[in-house]
């Protein structure tokens, strides 16, 4: 398969959130902020990236029976992993993720990926796979957050563009998560339509 | 493909060697972070130290002492001192009438129990509603701020509940948590405070006996 191809799918073609509807827990928990989003997207990339290498690696050592457990268990290790190293070198963002991190085990994007793709194909084509994945999976989370901050807060990355008394409060909160999600999959079907 | 068999020895040996090398691996990480983490940690509580009670010189987290207030919190007592004079100190109260679990905060007071600041160091409260504690109560609009109030002789409980305080908007569990948490703060440190000096050196004999 093309490689650009390959890489480019996860941010269009094959969205995780937009078109494939996959990881829809941290999307609409932790998008309350582009910033969260960004590093949500960023964290969860970084899993995907090296879930996918290490599964199309151990692949055929792997009997069919038990390939979920073994999955999940490579994935939970790279989180665990992700999860103590943000907490030493970037506490802050640790902060307002930390809940969320945990969570990275059970999106099913990381072993929808593992299952669909590494188990499948070469590690050149899983990691490019993980990499184009994670990082559409990140923009759309920017993308919700973004959206998200400005109405909600009058603010994006933390810059304020009005005054937050003016902001609706829904879209800060789980109902405004929903809700901003629906329109922004409706525009992109439409998109994709067109 | 070479696959290999689902046979019952493959898959448990299959399953062993992956949870090993799992295991060690994070345990290795571990090690690697356990350090950092610790700093950062520790990072952080000075600066809300510094935060709440400015200008001290000595080292409050070595002269830091424990008190348990009436609902059983253990809440940790840094005392500030300017050239061995008690300029304040910076108490951490918890409380668990959150909304959504327990709110840690620091709280840096006068000796004599006035507010000097305050510093949210953990909650769970709701973003961009009960999240809005950590300015809300030092900004100096309306009956919000609590900052050179007296817990002894201003009510600080939200107007709602006859109080002097007004509440975030939207989130006046929050609000009345985190009031409940300076005042928890506040009546736990003035019981003590008689005691307080006798205490600490109380402390001290103990300690100096177990040596």
């Amino acid at each position: 398969m093309n490689q650009w191809k390959n890489f480019s799918k996860g941010f269009f073609k094959e969205n995780a959130i937009f078109s494939l509807l996959l990881g829809m827990c941290p999307t609409l928990g932790v998008t309350s902020s582009a910033e969260n989003g960004l590093g949500m997207g960023l964290a969860t990339t970084f899993v995907l990236v090296m879930a996918n290498l290490v599964v199309s690696v151990v692949k055929d050592f792997i009997p069919d029976k038990v390939r979920i457990p073994a999955f999940i268990l490579i994935i939970a290790t790279f989180v665990t992993i992700v999860e103590m190293i943000m907490q030493a070198y970037v506490p802050a963002l640790f902060e307002s993720l930390g809940l969320f991190i945990p969570l990275i085990v059970v999106n099913c994007l990381v072993l929808g990926r593992a299952e669909a793709f590494a188990s499948k194909n070469n590690v050149f084509s899983s990691i490019i796979d993980g990499a184009g994945m994670g990082l559409g999976f990140a923009m759309a989370l920017t993308m919700l957050g973004s959206i998200r901050e400005i109405l909600g807060s009058g603010k994006i990355f933390g810059i304020t563009l009005y005054p937050e008394d003016y902001g609706m409060l829904v879209f800060v909160l789980a109902p405004g998560a929903f809700i901003a999600l629906g329109y922004l999959i409706a525009l992109i079907n439409r998109l994709k339509k067109a | 493909m070479g696959k290999r068999a689902s046979t019952l020895p493959n898959m448990v040996l299959t399953l062993l060697v992956i949870t090993a090398i799992s295991g060690s691996s994070l345990g290795f990480v571990y090690q690697l972070t356990k350090e950092p983490i610790a700093a950062a940690r520790l990072k952080k509580q000075q600066e809300a130290i510094k935060e709440v009670v400015p200008g001290f010189d000595n080292d409050p987290g070595s002269e830091m002492y424990e008190l348990t207030s009436a609902e059983n919190f253990v809440l940790k007592v840094f005392p500030a001192k300017k050239e061995g004079q008690l300029i304040g100190v910076a108490i951490e109260s918890i409380t668990n009438k959150g909304f959504s679990g327990e709110i840690k905060v620091m709280v840096g007071m006068k000796p004599d129990g006035t507010i000097i600041n305050y510093k949210v160091l953990e909650h769970k409260e709701t973003p961009g509603l009960g999240t809005k504690m950590a300015d809300w109560f030092k900004t100096d609009k309306g009956n919000q701020s609590i900052l050179e109030k007296h817990p002894g002789k201003n009510k600080l409980t939200v107007v709602k509940d006859g109080g002097e305080v007004d509440a975030i908007t939207a989130a006046t569990i929050s609000s009345r948590a985190f009031l409940h948490a300076i005042e928890v703060a506040y009546t736990t440190y003035t019981k003590n405070a008689d005691a307080a000096t006798s205490a600490t050196t109380q402390t001290k004999y103990e300690e100096g006996e177990e040596q």
